[in-house]
């Protein structure tokens, strides 16, 4: 899976978790559950969509990978190898 | 001859489902007239034809789901003599009714799909200044720059508030010419090629969701005005030290897969069920004197994203396990956020939960939904120095509130509520 594909995913389901907002607007470093004012039952939602999407599982100790964009992208690229 | 087009609300809509035809075959369409209201995936959207023209016949049928781009009815172009000026019927006429539209904010750019033929569409067009015919005639009247203005209408266009506001100096006169064009060219990209009309869907979402959203705001402030005004509140709280049930959940998660995984919420649902053994006056209701309840349905406070609160029940909290409790979260909080409770999810409750989630306030001193007697409220949890076993040490922290009605319950019961749920707290594996 190439990094845009990941990212593409990421905004698709960033998209119905968060509907009113623009997730292709999110700088690599910015926080995105703080930026897109996403709940802890929609943060969990949307790792669980990326697992059906991506089939890459996330255990909860990664959690804190998660956290931006771009630390995001990184992590599912490296654990899509 | 030209077709009109189901058109796209944004790239993942697929197909929209015809629900009304909103003009027959004869009528003249105006520029902004609805012509169908269609059901897609974002709601029912009203669908707005952006030119004169004549509905000659329909291709599909209401009830009939095509994809994006699929005719849906034939029109005839007329102009309609010495209503619209010619000028006026080449570019992007702008109706005066739009200006009921301008309290929703600009229309998302995804949700405009301006679809023009490029024959019918002269290039220089694109610098020209959107403006309503009715705006062009009074500003020519008074002298006002159109160049000068921006237009708050349909696209940026002008409209005639705006040259009334110009013309009371009360406006900043930003050029605007532009920026119009590069949001032309913009709207151009987003477009499918090859179209001949030109529409622009006014989302009926955006104008029904914001009314549902106001009756839900206008609900939670009727029953919080009521509860301020009746209920004499007491607050208590406590700190509760969650290294034991933070740990478990983090035991519990690592042998589960993600989509059954636990949030910390589920465990202070659980914790409140049963803690009110200690406490059953706290699961009543206030209705001419306090009445307790059999059931322990456990209102859950849901935040919606566009402001205010929907509190479905857990049923029977007491009697679920955690793993039924999630399940019931899983289910029920989407649909809240799609405004799809059940009636019966919305008024069952004999008790409310608020909690605030990761990274929010320390503590919520709730206000009691009435007719019920009390709310407990879950901070975030925090890392804070405290005091284990005659030891100072940094230990997770949740600060738990309980807001009680001074009517029905004292401080002591509530007291030893908090006391109770603290010790559910520390033994999670028996929740």
């Amino acid at each position: 899976m190439t990094r845009d594909e990941i990212q593409s995913a990421i905004f698709e389901l960033l998209k119905k978790t968060a509907p009113d907002t623009d997730p292709t607007n999110l700088k690599p470093d910015e926080n995105i559950r703080e930026s897109l004012n996403i709940d802890s039952f929609d943060a969990l939602q949307f790792l669980v969509a990326l697992n059906d999407k991506l089939g890459i599982d996330i255990p909860e100790e990664d959690y804190g990978k998660t956290a931006t964009l771009g630390s995001l992208t990184d992590y599912l690229e490296e654990r899509s190898r | 001859m030209k077709e009109f087009l189901m058109p796209s609300l944004g790239a993942d809509m697929e197909a929209g489902t015809l629900v009304e035809w909103k003009k027959k075959p004869g009528d003249q369409l105006k520029p902004g007239d609805i012509i169908a209201e269609v059901e897609t995936q974002k709601g029912l959207i009203e669908i707005e034809v952006f030119e004169a023209a004549i509905l000659e016949n329909y291709l599909i049928e209401e009830g009939d789901k095509v994809p994006v781009g699929a005719p849906m009815a034939k029109l005839r172009s007329e102009s309609i003599p010495g209503k619209i000026p010619e000028k006026d019927s080449e570019t992007h006429p702008i109706q005066e009714e739009e200006q009921a539209t301008e309290s929703e904010g600009p229309v998302p750019s995804d949700s405009i799909s301006e679809e023009t033929s490029s024959k019918e569409k002269p290039s220089e067009e694109k610098h020209r200044i959107k403006a309503s015919p009715l705006a062009r005639s009074i500003a020519e009247k008074h002298n006002v720059d159109l160049n000068n203005l921006k237009g708050t209408g349909e696209g940026g266009a002008i409209i005639k508030a705006d040259v009334e506001q110009a013309m009371a100096g009360q406006k900043e006169a930003p050029k605007q010419t532009p920026e119009t064009g590069a949001l032309k060219d913009v709207m151009k990209k987003k477009t499918e090629p090859e179209t001949a009309s030109k529409q622009v869907i006014k989302s009926r979402t955006s104008t029904s969701k914001p009314g549902q959203q106001e009756s839900i705001r206008a609900a939670v402030a009727a029953a919080m005005s009521r509860s301020n005004q009746d209920i004499p509140h007491y607050y208590l709280e406590k700190k509760i030290d969650m290294l034991a049930a933070l740990n478990w959940i983090k035991e519990t998660n690592r042998q589960r897969e993600i989509s059954e995984r636990l949030l910390p919420a589920v465990l202070f649902i659980k914790a409140v069920a049963k803690a009110l053994d200690s406490a059953p006056a706290l699961n009543a209701v206030w209705d001419n004197g306090l009445q307790f309840k059999n059931e322990v349905n456990i209102g859950f406070v849901i935040s919606l994203r566009a402001g205010g609160l929907l509190v479905p029940a857990i049923r029977n909290a007491d009697t679920k396990s955690v793993d039924e409790i999630m399940a019931a979260l899983n289910d029920m909080i989407p649909r809240a956020r799609a405004l799809k409770l059940r009636s019966s999810e919305l008024s069952d409750s004999t008790i409310t939960i608020t909690s605030l989630g990761e990274n929010g306030a320390d503590k919520v001193f709730g206000v009691i939904y009435p007719p019920q007697v009390a709310i407990i409220g879950f901070g975030s949890i925090t890392d804070q120095p405290l005091v284990h076993e005659g030891m100072l040490a940094i230990r997770p922290v949740l600060q738990v509130t309980l807001a009680g009605d001074h009517r029905a319950t004292d401080g002591l019961t509530g007291s030893r509520f908090l006391q109770a749920l603290n010790n559910h707290l520390q033994n999670p594996e028996k929740l």
